[in-house]
């Protein structure tokens, strides 16, 4: 029953209700649902309407007057308003939208603004408006290209004080030193847990934010990595649920590049504990590109690194989806495009042993994904150099394939592949054809022992059976 | 025991160990679910010392083989010599219990909490609770969120260091940095405070609860809530104010929906939790907030426990609070733009009549009911209609009859198909608490027109619903009103009204019995096969294929017969098909009356008589199961159908008899081959010799029985309607080879 509240909101849906039953008025019913705006979980129902003191411009005063109206500014920018009603202070919001307009500006031209006292105003405004607890997902299985994300519904404000908060910690008069005090862990970790948004502007924003905040604030880094390694956890192991993971891959993919070498023992335990477990979700297909950059950085980095990843990719392959199969497919070959022949051959017979699976899959595009390697002249070179080893792993799978399969183009393409093995070394070809049936046979046999085993075992457990038992056998 | 294996038998077990190192998944997935025979086979002495060593080492594989290994190990005790020697089982669960995948993660613990209760106290201080210790302590964040299931069942039975230092452990871990772990203590939180002694409860588990409940992860806190209500449950009522009070009604007003959401959804226990005082203070104007939750999930959560809510008030309040604080909100809810929150609290909302009386139901509650009768959303409707009966008690039948029958009627007539579907599936249960008057006068002609509606499946749902009808008013009830107009459409124009009387009567005959099926119901069946439309002719030919077991044999022989031969010289191909199909397949139903007979004998009477297993047709074990779950549904939810290892073609011709049923679960399993092409008209055609051993089996009949566990025999007669020719074997595994038709000879 850990968070058997995300469970809830699919149980309400699930439940056998007598509209959802139709097959037929489900997509359309959908269709009509999207673009659905949601806000925050926090407002209780407001009573009176919200009156602002309407100021001055900030450019309409002397340049003494400007800190501190400046600092009424962002006082008066800390009021929320419900934008799910949509008619109630229509003057304020607009007004409080010019206010922030001119914030923005104010922080991008000025000079000098940016006094001591400003820090925990600018952070305290930031604050009230960005951190809110985010309401319940309506969608639970969200399908990128089936459903519209559910946008946020304050995002005319929202969108400003991002924007304000990026050109702050841009700003040039910035100082890191002071900012420390009011930008702190507390801070960090309520800014990580907005990137479950469902909008994807607001992940967008929060993925410029945290790029600098992790560039300029060197003590909250190691705190930043650890808190993104909870949240992938936490996403793999217990949740299945979190919208942001493309937008912290993103960032993560430039904090690795930045990596000194040689690689911290942290640093790797984050591949191979964090990292490459992430495989393992169901919901890949909306992360994979920057799963893979930041695997490919790792190894770039560190090539040792080749056969640990390689050997959890093959851990974690997908035994039933084949849309992911062709996923990491794609992704071995990017590993494969930048490793280095000697890991190349610490690896190489487990890795074909899974790439003959794949050409030899009934679904077409895994096999064919598989055999597109052969088009890859550097993957070639590598299975050329050790065609004496790769050969007799892949040949099986090949010639049986090659008669077998029911998509044409596949059976082309292992023609070709052929081929090139049989230019590549025509003798051990030749022996292996050779030997195909005879192998074929021996396989046979053994699984004919094996069968064999498993009956005899069984007697052996009846036999056992009625030894142990109390009962009287009439015969 | 094992020891006495010969030599020959310990081969396969190698090759077992062999196979735990093979290339292929499965394989090792099979070997490593025989691993309790693997052990058995090696002796107590050699399962110890080789056997857990090597599984201990070659523990880095998939996680699917170390789920069934972490499984395997609870179970173990035994094998490697009883509990004296239990601990050797503790390092492979050790490693188990670090893996990363929650799911093998989670059966190890659960593994090692069944093994620590066959530890001596001496063992479990000396082996498991240094393991508790070493989990607890681990650097990664899995061992110490495994760590945290452990130390409630070790914590009752070691010394008292030994629990001052469990106790430490586990206030460490309740701040452990990393939420996960954060998350496992809160989640043991209750559990470990029931088995702590109270003065530690109050001095160690409130600060706890206090800080989970104010973590900054809302994950964490909406699990401290759950922690609450136990620790609540195990203070004295004087302490609660102080100690627990203040938290609750925080995570009430917590700024995260799912706290929130998680408070609602245990509100009843709370409520039993803190007792009838703090309820009518705190909880009430909490429960009212909830109900005005501005999240819709929240909302509804709170409103399925309304009326669990309003039940456990004090009896001396319940009344005026109801009236004037829960009443007004239940209000607001029945027009609430959530549709969940809607049926929410129509599935609930009629409980509350019986707590108010029959006056307020009147005035207040009634309403409600016809707001939420008259709601956009089915669901809603319906939900309110399925719970009839508790209004029924209170404000008697004809005010519902006024109010309530124009909505059923509604739904009955409503446009959407599958809201006229869900409300025949209420029908039997509305009738059941109308009564027959009132339904025959109301409801009778619904049921009725249902029969012509223009979608199959309401037609389908109408004919089944019929039956359950008969099931609760008795087949004289249906001889009297629904079996004439039944039988009356068979004279109806179209045809697929015609065969509607034909599918009545498939489901008729066997709730009418005997007498009404050949009397009224065969007759017409008769004359139907002489319809000019084929269809109606080979559902003719399949309805006396269903009826037959329902007739004597006589009347089979002389009357249906006849008829099936004619039609087997039908014209229309499918006549012809389907009239032989019936004359060969009539043995289909002998075959689930046994099966049915069966599972009663094992209900009534489950020492005496199990069988697991019965290799019989698929398709009238599948009927059995779908179509007649009235007959036993308790028997037969234990029967689930395996796929027949044939294919559909040779399953629709009845060829297959390899479908395998899993009956009933017990230490002896029983199997039964039958041959499907036997008839229940004799033996087909075989050899003579075969027909001879039938008549002998014949004569024998009345003295063969089943064995049973103790060795008893039972009599066969309870399932007489099936002639034992057509048992081909009768297989008792676990015993020797038991041929009661001395086949052998």
């Amino acid at each position: 029953h850990k968070l058997s509240v995300m469970a809830m909101s699919s149980a309400a849906t699930t439940a056998p209700s007598v509209d959802k039953v139709d097959g037929f008025s489900r997509k359309s019913v959908r269709k009509a649902r999207q673009k659905r705006a949601q806000s925050s979980s926090q407002f209780r129902s407001q009573d009176k309407p919200i009156e602002l003191v309407q100021l001055p411009l900030l450019k309409d005063v002397s340049a003494q007057e400007q800190p501190e109206l400046f600092l009424k500014k962002l006082q008066q920018c800390c009021t929320l308003f419900d934008f799910m009603e949509t008619l109630s202070d229509l003057k304020m919001k607009e007004y409080k939208r010019s206010s922030l307009n001119e914030l923005v500006d104010y922080v991008t031209l000025s000079r000098g603004y940016l006094t001591e006292q400003t820090y925990p105003e600018v952070v305290k405004m930031v604050s009230c408006n960005i951190f809110r607890t985010l309401p319940p997902s309506d969608s639970n299985e969200f399908d990128p290209e089936e459903d519209e994300p559910t946008l946020e519904a304050s995002w005319p404000h929202l969108q400003l004080v991002y924007e304000f908060f990026i050109r702050f910690l841009e700003s040039q008069e910035f100082q890191p030193s002071v900012a420390k005090k009011y930008i702190d862990q507390k801070f960090v970790l309520q800014l990580l847990e907005l990137f479950d948004s469902e909008d994807p502007r607001e992940r967008d924003c929060l993925k410029t934010v945290l790029h600098r905040i992790y560039g300029k604030f060197l003590g909250l880094r190691a705190f930043i990595r650890k808190q993104i390694n909870n949240i992938f956890l936490c996403f793999v192991y217990e949740t299945e649920h979190f919208n942001g993971v493309a937008e912290l891959l993103e960032i993560l993919g430039s904090i690795i590049n930045g990596f000194a070498l040689p690689l911290k023992a942290e640093h790797k335990q984050f591949l191979v504990k964090v990292l490459l477990p992430l495989h393992t979700v169901r919901s890949l297909s909306l992360f994979h590109a920057q799963l893979a950059y930041c695997i490919v950085q790792f190894l770039e980095k560190d090539p040792t690194l080749t056969e640990p990843v390689i050997r959890g990719l093959l851990k974690f392959w997908p035994k039933t989806c084949s849309q992911k199969e062709v996923m990491f497919l794609g992704e071995l070959e990017e590993i494969l495009d930048v490793i280095e022949p000697t890991q190349f051959v610490k690896i190489q017979e487990l890795l074909f042993k899974q790439i003959a699976r794949c050409v030899s899959s009934p679904h077409f595009q895994v096999a064919e994904r598989a055999l597109y390697y052969w088009n890859n002249e550097y993957i070639m070179s590598l299975i050329e150099e050790n065609s004496s080893v790769i050969l007799p792993i892949m040949f099986a799978s090949l010639y049986r394939i090659s008669k077998e399969h029911w998509n044409p183009a596949i059976s082309a393409l292992i023609y070709n592949v052929l081929k090139a093995f049989m230019e590549m070394n025509s003798a051990l070809f030749d022996e292996l054809a050779a030997n195909y049936k005879s192998d074929r046979q021996r396989e046979r046999k053994k699984d004919k022992e094996r069968e064999d085993l498993w009956r005899k075992l069984e007697e052996l457990e009846l036999r056992r059976g009625v030894q142990n038992s109390d009962g009287v056998i009439p015969t | 025991m094992a020891g006495a294996d010969s030599d020959d038998s310990l081969y396969p077990i190698a090759v077992l160990i062999d196979e735990l190192r093979n290339e292929d998944v499965q394989l090792r997935l099979n070997s490593i679910k025989k691993l309790s025979t693997i052990a058995l086979a090696l002796g107590v002495e050699r399962t110890r010392t080789e056997l857990l060593p090597f599984l201990t080492d070659t523990i880095y594989d998939e996680d699917e083989v170390l789920l069934a290994l972490a499984e395997q190990l609870g179970n173990f005790t035994m094998l490697v010599g009883g509990p004296e020697y239990v601990h050797c089982l503790l390092p492979p669960l050790e490693s188990l219990a670090t893996v990363e995948e929650t799911v093998v993660r989670d059966k190890a613990v659960e593994s090692l909490r069944k093994i620590s209760h066959e530890h001596s106290p001496v063992d479990l201080e000396v082996h498991f609770e240094p393991l508790v210790k070493r989990l607890a302590s681990g650097d990664w964040f899995t061992s110490r969120t495994s760590a945290c299931g452990l130390f409630s069942v070790c914590y009752p039975r070691v010394s008292s260091t030994v629990k001052a230092e469990i106790r430490q452990h586990f206030r460490t871990l309740c701040s452990d940095d990393t939420p996960m772990v954060r998350r496992a203590a809160a989640s043991k939180l209750g559990e470990f405070a029931k088995v702590l002694e109270l003065e530690y409860v109050k001095s160690d588990i409130i600060s706890l609860f206090t800080a989970l409940a104010s973590d900054e992860q809302d994950s964490v806190r909406l699990l401290a809530v759950e922690a609450g209500v136990s620790i609540a449950t195990l203070l004295p009522q004087e302490d609660l104010e102080a100690l627990v009070m203040p938290t609750l009604r925080q995570a009430a007003e917590d700024k995260s929906w799912r706290v929130r959401y998680m408070v609602a959804d245990k509100f009843s226990d709370l409520q039993k939790a803190v007792g009838p005082e703090i309820t009518k203070n705190d909880l009430v104007p909490a429960f009212q907030n909830l109900l005005k939750d501005c999240e819709a999930e929240v909302r509804a959560a709170a409103a399925n426990k309304v009326k669990e809510f309003c039940e456990n008030l004090p009896e001396d309040s319940r009344e005026t609070i109801i009236m004037t604080h829960i009443l007004p909100c239940v209000k607001e809810l029945v027009s609430d733009t959530n549709q969940h929150v809607k049926s929410a609290l129509a599935s609930v909302i009629m409980g509350l009549s019986t707590i108010l009386g029959k006056d307020n139901t009147i005035e207040h509650l009634l309403p409600l009911f016809l707001a939420q009768l008259k709601d956009e959303c089915p669901e809603v409707r319906l939900n309110i209609i399925s719970n009839l009966d508790c209004v029924n008690e209170v404000i008697g039948i004809r005010q519902l009859s006024q109010s309530l029958l124009p909505a059923i009627v509604e739904l009955a007539e409503d446009a959407k198909w599958r809201v006229r579907l869900a409300i025949i599936e209420y029908m039997p249960l509305l009738a059941g608490q109308l009564g027959v008057e009132f339904f025959d006068e109301k409801l009778n002609s619904l049921c009725m027109a249902w029969l012509v509606d223009h979608v199959y499946a309401i037609r389908e749902a109408a004919t089944c619903n019929l039956m359950k009808l008969v099931e609760k008013f008795g087949a004289e009830w249906a001889q009297n009103t629904i079996v004439p107009k039944v039988l009356g459409m068979a004279n109806d124009p179209n045809y697929l009204h015609r065969m509607t009387t034909l599918f009545c009567i498939n489901a008729l005959s066997e709730v009418c019995g005997q007498e009404i099926t050949t009397k009224h119901m065969l007759p017409v069946v008769f004359k139907m096969s002489n319809d000019q439309v084929a269809n109606v002719r080979f559902n003719v030919a399949k309805s006396l294929q269903k009826i037959g077991p329902v007739l004597d044999s006589n009347c089979l022989q002389t009357e249906v017969k006849p008829v099936l031969e004619k039609l087997a010289s039908d014209q229309d191909m499918d006549v012809k098909y389907f009239a032989q199909e019936a004359i060969s397949g009539e043995f289909c139903n002998c075959c689930s009356r046994v099966l049915c007979n069966f599972a009663k004998t094992k209900v009534s009477n489950p020492k005496r008589y199990s069988l697991s297993k019965l290799r019989l047709c698929h398709a009238p074990l599948k009927r059995l199961v779908l179509t007649r779950p009235h007959i036993s549904t308790s028997l037969c939810g234990n029967i689930s159908i395996m796929p027949p290892k044939c294919s559909r073609k040779e399953r629709r011709r009845g060829f297959s008899n390899r479908s395998n049923v899993e009956a009933a679960m017990s230490d002896r399993r029983c199997v039964f081959q039958c041959e499907s092409k036997s008839t229940l008209f004799g033996l087909p055609e075989v050899d003579a010799r075969a027909r001879e051993r039938a008549r002998e089996r014949e004569r024998a009949r009345e003295s063969e029985s089943f064995p049973t566990s103790k060795g008893r025999y039972i009599s066969i007669k309870a399932c007489q309607h099936i002639l034992l020719h057509q048992i081909h074997k009768i297989m008792i595994f676990k015993k020797a080879s038991y041929d009661p038709f001395k086949l052998k000879n």
